[in-house]
């Protein structure tokens, strides 16, 4: 039983990515239209995000380390740490959710720059162009990533606040420790995943985008620039998308290549969901990502063998055999 | 206007796919037999004034760190053996037939690739190293998949492959070749000299789960440690689980063993994934559990200060074994640890300790061949005895082309001194504890001449 848990518990953290990434590409195809390919790139600038800040903030100056005989060695020690000593430390040690504050921003430029200066040009054109270009960008943006950072993963750390584990079963009489930040992302994820839903569902804003998603032409004949408003959502897809990257990198050491691996997954993830659907989105992802860790059980590979490498996509085979239009679709999307 | 037809006959098609069949083979016969036929040999460097090497590291993927300081070796080497910089090496390195003036009077140029980590590209690299840029002999490593990948290349195309870090006992096993050679130690040398000290640390009887990178390296290092500590201490395998390489996140492997009814974990695991694989064990507070009335413990066979470095504080109290640390006091291993830190502000990890070895080792041989041609180098080589070089007395083992040297058991430092002060050496295991019968491992090394 506590095994079962465990892997329940690990299933909503990779769940959780799965869900903010399936959101954002649910949100953006069901207002705009677009198969967006360069989402799985925009969690990685996300990651990206954290790692530019912690390297701004641990800009170092080279000090002769006295502790080695052998030869003249240097190591690094941060200016933060040389003026402000015990806060600089802090400072650095608390350098992801210092990047939140930077992310926010920094994603919704990104997200607006990508729809206003490519994408927009292609909402009339057919899914085959707009996933071509899209692949295509996020291509070119994990290549620019690449030059700059290198190709290899850059560990980030949680601040030590969150590190070590939490025993979740205690209450219950049970062993069941997890590691704290793994929590976090969890909640995290719930918390934005909560108030995308609360921003579409109590704000006017939230209305008219969630009317012009129903019936667009009868919304612009309203008088309302819904075109803009849609600029915005694919700013706010962005935000969410890159947000989960960011608070994703303790737990995965990011590199250029992530946005990839998680776009796959994700696709999947909106198709077993339901295009269109943003509760189908998120659901898929907390149930791929359960079933995933489940998957992994050594007494169910002893039965089937590798089936965690699949599962997900076996699941995906199932669903669409039974209900072709994934787990909550709407009549008629991606359907002409 | 006539409507002109061209036919081809069946018997006129074949005649001229014949003839046109031997007029593309002639070139590739007549190139075979200039090195193959006797004096000649591939990329003679004779009539030139220099020699080039070709130094083949990962530069990307999970093994990129150790590559990135394999190639600082190499480009150290290449400075002493052109006489430039303090020597290192070339000080207590016996015998020593070097001068300081390139190979046999020859300036060493040097031409890098990027293995990235994977056999294909591996390959890709060594051929175009071989093929376009003439070098007389490659080296590098990480993994142990490009190792015997490119050591078949080495002795199809008749160029000396001098292995960097590989571990996998297929290298100098199973998959042996005449025109490979391995300087690095063993999984089965790692389980030998691991075994006792892991037998007095954590006592007899105990339940193990492993965790595997699921390639050759993985398979060879488990079924060692498996082997090595079951003979030794009754050690039980309770799973074996394998995961790919480059896993990144390994919780999903990770959470199956706390409830597994082990009460220790090997990870056979290296590079980026052992960093990960350990720092997510601690994570999931494992070190801090007791099972079977036993303090739970990891095991990392096979650990390099690098690793420790990237796994910081999790390392720390971690038993495993090394080829080689910057700390030992030897003369070979102080000129060296002392030239390198020079040059780049940092000491060598063990994989640059075995390429800066591995280049003048062949430079050594020869010089002592007096020829560049592979087949008198592979003779010079082979039971070449050697010392000064940071291992104690060495042996290039004619049978297989394994050296078999002294082996390191270390343990993570929980009080480290310095920076780079990572890893505690436990004991010095003796090369006799860890040498084996070549038969051992079934393997045909091939023929000198190709």
């Amino acid at each position: 039983m506590d095994a079962i848990l465990l892997q329940i518990l690990n299933g909503l953290d990779k769940g959780g990515a799965y869900a903010l990434i399936a959101l954002g590409l649910t949100l953006i195809f069901g207002t705009l239209g677009v198969v967006n390919f360069a989402h799985g790139a925009l969690f990685m600038l996300g990651a990206f995000c954290a790692v530019t800040v912690n390297k701004a903030i641990t800009l170092s100056a080279k000090v002769r380390d006295e502790s080695v005989t052998f030869f003249e060695a240097y190591k690094d020690v941060p200016y933060l740490e040389m003026w402000l000593g015990e806060t600089g430390s802090l400072i650095i040690n608390w350098s992801i959710p210092i990047s939140l504050l930077v992310a926010i921003p920094v994603m919704l430029g990104i997200g607006l720059a990508m729809e206003r200066g490519l994408i927009r040009h292609f909402y009339k054109r057919p899914h085959a162009d707009q996933i071509l270009v899209t692949f295509g960008l996020a291509i070119v943006l994990q290549e620019i990533i690449k030059a700059f950072y290198g190709a290899n993963p850059i560990p980030q750390t949680a601040p030590d606040f969150f590190s070590g584990t939490v025993n979740l079963g205690a209450l219950i009489g049970m062993d069941l420790t997890y590691p704290t930040w793994r929590l976090v992302y969890f909640i995290f994820s719930m918390g934005i995943i909560a108030a995308v839903f609360s921003f579409l569902q109590f704000t006017t804003f939230g209305m008219v985008v969630r009317a012009g998603m129903a019936d667009r032409e009868t919304v612009q004949l309203l008088g309302i620039n819904i075109t803009k408003r849609f600029s915005t959502v694919f700013g706010i897809a962005a935000v969410v998308s890159g947000l989960a990257g960011l608070m994703y990198t303790p737990i995965l050491p990011p590199d250029y290549h992530m946005g990839m691996d998680f776009l796959v997954l994700s696709f999947v993830v909106v198709v077993v969901g339901g295009m269109g659907s943003l509760p189908g989105a998120v659901a898929a992802g907390f149930l791929l990502g359960i079933l995933q860790s489940l998957a992994s059980m050594t007494e169910v590979k002893e039965i089937f063998p590798g089936i965690d490498q699949i599962i997900i996509y076996l699941i995906a085979m199932i669903v669409l055999l039974v209900r072709p239009r994934g787990l909550m679709g709407r009549k008629g999307v991606m359907e002409d | 206007m006539t409507d002109k037809k061209t036919s081809v006959s069946r018997r006129s098609f074949l005649k001229g796919s014949l003839a046109a069949g031997a007029a593309l083979s002639a070139p590739a016969f007549w190139i075979q037999g200039a090195y193959a036929g006797g004096h000649g040999f591939r990329n003679d460097p004779t009539n030139k004034a220099t020699v080039t090497l070709g130094f083949n590291v990962p530069q990307t993927g999970p093994y990129a760190d150790e590559g990135a300081d394999e190639l600082r070796a190499f480009k150290l080497a290449v400075k002493h053996l052109n006489g430039e910089g303090d020597g290192g090496m070339m000080q207590t390195m016996k015998p020593m037939n070097l001068k300081g003036n390139g190979i046999l009077g020859k300036k060493v140029e040097f031409v890098t690739g990027d293995t990235q980590t994977k056999s294909d590209a591996a390959r890709a690299s060594a051929k175009r190293m071989i093929e376009k840029d003439g070098v007389i002999m490659f080296s590098g490593g990480s993994s142990s998949g490009v190792a015997v990948a490119v050591q078949a290349l080495a002795q199809e195309m008749g160029t000396v492959f001098m292995a960097g870090l590989t571990h996998s006992n297929d290298t100098t096993g199973k998959d042996r070749r005449r025109y490979g050679f391995r300087h690095f130690f063993n999984a089965h040398m790692s389980g030998a000299a691991l075994a006792p000290v892991l037998q007095a640390e954590y006592g007899d009887e105990r339940q193990v789960y492993h965790l595997t990178a699921d390639y050759n390296w993985g398979w060879s290092q488990e079924s060692s440690i498996q082997e090595a500590t079951a003979k030794q201490a009754k050690w039980n395998t309770v799973n074996a689980v394998r995961t790919p390489l480059g896993a990144g996140d390994f919780s999903q492997y990770i959470t199956p063993v706390l409830n597994s009814g082990a009460d220790t974990l090997v990870l056979n695991h290296y590079g980026k994934d052992m960093v990960n694989s350990l720092t997510q064990a601690v994570q999931f507070g494992l070190l801090d559990k007791q099972v079977n009335g036993k303090d739970f413990t990891v095991v990392v066979p096979l650990f390099s200060r690098l690793m420790a470095q990237g796994a910081g504080e999790s390392i720390k109290g971690i038993l495993g074994s090394t080829a080689w640390n910057w700390s030992l006091k030897d003369a070979g291993s102080q000129a060296f640890v002392k030239s390198f830190g020079q040059e780049y502000g940092f000491p060598p990890s063990q994989a640059a300790h075995t390429c800066y070895c591995q280049t003048l080792l062949y430079a050594d041989a020869v010089e002592r061949a007096g020829t560049f041609d592979p087949v008198q180098v592979i003779k010079a080589l082979e039971d070449h005895e050697f010392s000064g070089m940071g291992n104690g007395d060495s042996i290039y083992r004619g049978a297989d082309h394994q050296v078999f040297k002294n082996v390191l058991v270390v343990r993570g430092n929980q009080n480290p001194s310095s920076q780079f002060d990572l890893l505690e050496v436990v004991d010095i295991v003796d090369r006799d504890k860890v040498t084996y019968s070549p038969d051992l491992y079934a393997g045909e090394l091939g023929p000198y001449k190709v």
